[in-house]
């Protein structure tokens, strides 16, 4: 064995075994929940788009277990698994993607729009690139508040190379803000590779030309990401300034849902979803580290009773009366 | 030869005829191809809804998959056109205009002028406008109004496949920059198109239904709502006109006053939020121009001052329809002037 990898052997039997429980639940929830609204689209019952995040759980969640609700995050239109990882209610999240009353946005933003604001999340995004400077303000909140609170937003393949986003890295470092770019790296921005959207093969190097610390994980390994995430969320709420953080990941479905994704490369999909499993990987962990299997299947089965409940409940749930479409536009007018 | 083909497919065909007959002609935007250089089948997308597909097998590079960052394609498209180099670029969604709004507002509308009347810039924005596919408030908008106050652009938004076809080869051989905006609702239906490539003028509208006591003036996703209620009214003894604009900016203000002055009355309708859109633009207009002709208040049909909302029933209140088009008729008709 490796010194790194005695080293994260180390570091894994000193987390807690709550701590990797309760990750595991909030990755299934994800999986299972992507996986219900996979199969729910085919029945027509499911309106508007849905971009899924099955296969990049361990980034979400690994990441966001170092989270209060006072830490914000920034989200895009693959959101869904970071809404779950910010502690995000699953059957109002499924009652929102159904447009119904009861739906965490009332039925008014869907699956591109869910957020909590009370719960530190900031919002899927039907923008590419646009929570990177929203993140930002909400790091420099934080910054002002000085209670060690931060910030992270996240992107992809796709949208880290907006100009808004490039643009709140250089604002993140001159303010110095406790925010953390992370870049879920899965191959792809829709449908283009990322070898012709994106200038370097590593992230790290943009970070470099911002004058920003970088580190790059493997995304499917939820106890990587658990460690690197941990230490770099510690630097920032030490008053450091921001990161960036790429994982390396893959993606299972299509940029959305009705993409078959023909234009990958053929076998790639079944070859990420037999050998590149986060969920694989994280349950051979678990039992390494003296997690029973049946304690794994026990929460498998609590998952796989919420996500019959929220699409039940969102089935059953009366659509937004029609005066709320009027409702929510501003403040006072 | 005519055909009955879709208006995606028309706007294809347009695409296609003239990338054949400008070698210098590129296409860019997010996936314009589509799967370019992943390692399995080409030419997948063709955009979003999979307009420009097939494209790609054809021109090869011509057609280029730009990274998702609108502010620099949209900006380069407008440097290469200004270059020499005509560019049909792609925006998916109008919504997303946000993101490269200085490089059109500041750049490409303005050169011609600051420059002193010397410069060209063949461009084609293609954009989708409007609601009714569940898309929500950020891929649903019908910004069409933003960008016909803007002078230096021209705004091009065509209701059937016919009209798509022959705007289309007009926006590429136009020597301005053009926003070429597409009711991604309308996308699938269907309608007769010439085979071999034509162009219609702008600044021509199309009287898509002839009538007498009422004219009914809009454009885009609104016209065959209008044709629909102008049906329903013959039923009731009213006969109205149906004019589509076709072209926002240019606007062919002739058509719509000779319209009114034979008519009398006037319902101004677009899907766009109430203020400030076209529908206002045409009632200001007509009432400046033809007050006297005027035999009731001119009426407006236009979305509510919200966001376009998710959920499908609220969508579907959003989204202004033929109801709304025969009751602004009938106060048109129970009111005198």
């Amino acid at each position: 064995m490796s010194h790194d990898k005695k080293e994260q052997h180390a570091y894994n039997a000193s987390i807690p075994h709550d701590t990797v429980l309760s990750a595991y639940r909030r990755m299934k929830t994800i999986r299972m929940f992507e996986d219900r609204l996979h199969e729910d689209f085919k029945t027509g019952n499911v309106p508007g788009f849905a971009h899924l995040y099955a296969g990049q759980e361990a980034t979400a969640v690994g990441i966001c277990s170092h989270l209060t609700d006072q830490d914000q995050i920034a989200s895009t239109h693959r959101g869904h698994g970071h809404c779950i990882a910010k502690g995000v209610g699953v059957v109002a999240m499924m009652k929102e993607i159904y447009g119904r009353q009861g739906g965490i946005c009332n039925g008014k933003g869907g699956s591109m729009h869910i957020a909590d604001l009370k719960k530190g999340m900031l919002g899927a995004n039907g923008i590419l690139g646009a929570g990177a400077p929203l993140a930002c303000g909400a790091a420099l909140a934080d910054k002002l508040a000085g209670q060690g609170h931060v910030a992270i937003v996240f992107g992809g393949d796709g949208g880290v190379n907006e100009g808004a986003v490039l643009e709140s890295m250089n604002l993140a470092s001159v303010w110095k803000l406790p925010l953390m770019f992370v870049v879920e790296q899965n191959g792809y921005a829709q449908s283009t590779p990322q070898q012709r959207t994106t200038s370097v093969s590593s992230y790290e190097d943009r970070a470099k030309g911002f004058g920003m610390p970088a580190a790059t994980v493997d995304g499917l390994d939820f106890f990587a990401v658990y460690k690197t995430a941990g230490a770099l969320i510690q630097k920032m709420r030490e008053g450091h300034g921001p990161v960036l953080l790429e994982c390396r990941t893959v993606r299972f479905y299509g940029h959305f849902e009705g993409d078959d994704q023909v234009y990958r490369p053929a076998g790639e999909v079944d070859d990420a979803r037999k050998n590149h499993d986060c969920l694989k990987l994280f349950a051979e962990s678990a039992r390494n580290m003296g997690i029973s299997q049946a304690e794994l299947d026990r929460i498998d089965h609590e998952v796989a009773e919420l996500i019959d409940r929220a699409v039940q409940e969102s089935l059953k749930a009366p659509h937004p009366a029609l005066s709320e479409l009027h409702d929510g536009v501003y403040v006072s007018y | 030869m005519t055909r009955h083909i879709t208006l995606k497919s028309a706007i294809n065909e347009a695409l296609d005829q003239e990338m054949a007959r400008d070698p210098k002609l590129l296409l860019f935007g997010q996936d314009t191809a589509g799967g370019v250089g992943a390692g399995g089948v080409a030419d997948t997308w063709g955009g979003v809804l999979g307009v420009t597909k097939g494209l790609y097998t054809k021109y090869g590079d011509r057609v280029i998959d730009a990274p998702p960052t609108e502010m620099a394609y949209v900006g380069a498209a407008v440097g290469a056109a200004l270059s020499g180099v005509p560019v049909v670029a792609e925006v998916p969604f109008i919504d997303f205009m946000g993101v490269c709004f200085d490089q059109l507002l500041n750049q490409a509308a303005k050169i011609r002028y600051m420059f002193g009347g010397t410069a060209e810039i063949p461009l084609v924005i293609r954009t989708m406008v409007g609601a009714g596919i569940n898309g929500a408030a950020q891929h649903s908008q019908m910004l069409t109004a933003m960008f016909t106050h803007i002078p230096g652009l021209k705004v091009v938004c065509p209701s059937t496949p016919h009209d798509a076809k022959g705007l289309m080869i007009e926006a590429i051989r136009d020597k301005d920059p053009v926003i070429f905006c597409e009711p991604k609702f309308l996308y699938e239906t269907s309608g007769a198109v010439p085979a071999d490539p034509y162009t219609i003028p702008f600044g021509q509208a199309r009287i898509a239904k002839e009538g007498r006591d009422v004219s009914i003036v809009t454009y885009g996703p609104m016209v065959p709502r209008a044709l629909e209620a102008a049906s329903q009214l013959e039923q009731k003894g009213i006969s109205a006109e149906v004019i589509d604009l076709r072209t926002l900016s240019p606007l062919d203000r002739t058509t719509v006053l000779k319209s009114v002055m034979k008519t009398g009355r006037l319902v101004a309708a677009d899907e766009a939020h109430p203020r400030c859109n076209i529908a206002t633009d045409i009632v200001a207009q007509v009432t400046e121009q033809c007050f006297t002709s005027l035999k009731a208040a001119p009426q407006m049909v236009s979305a509510p001052h919200t966001p376009v909302p998710f959920s499908p029933v609220l969508e579907k209140a959003y989204i202004p329809g033929a109801e709304q088009i025969i009751a602004a008729v009938s106060r048109t008709m129970a009111s005198h002037a």
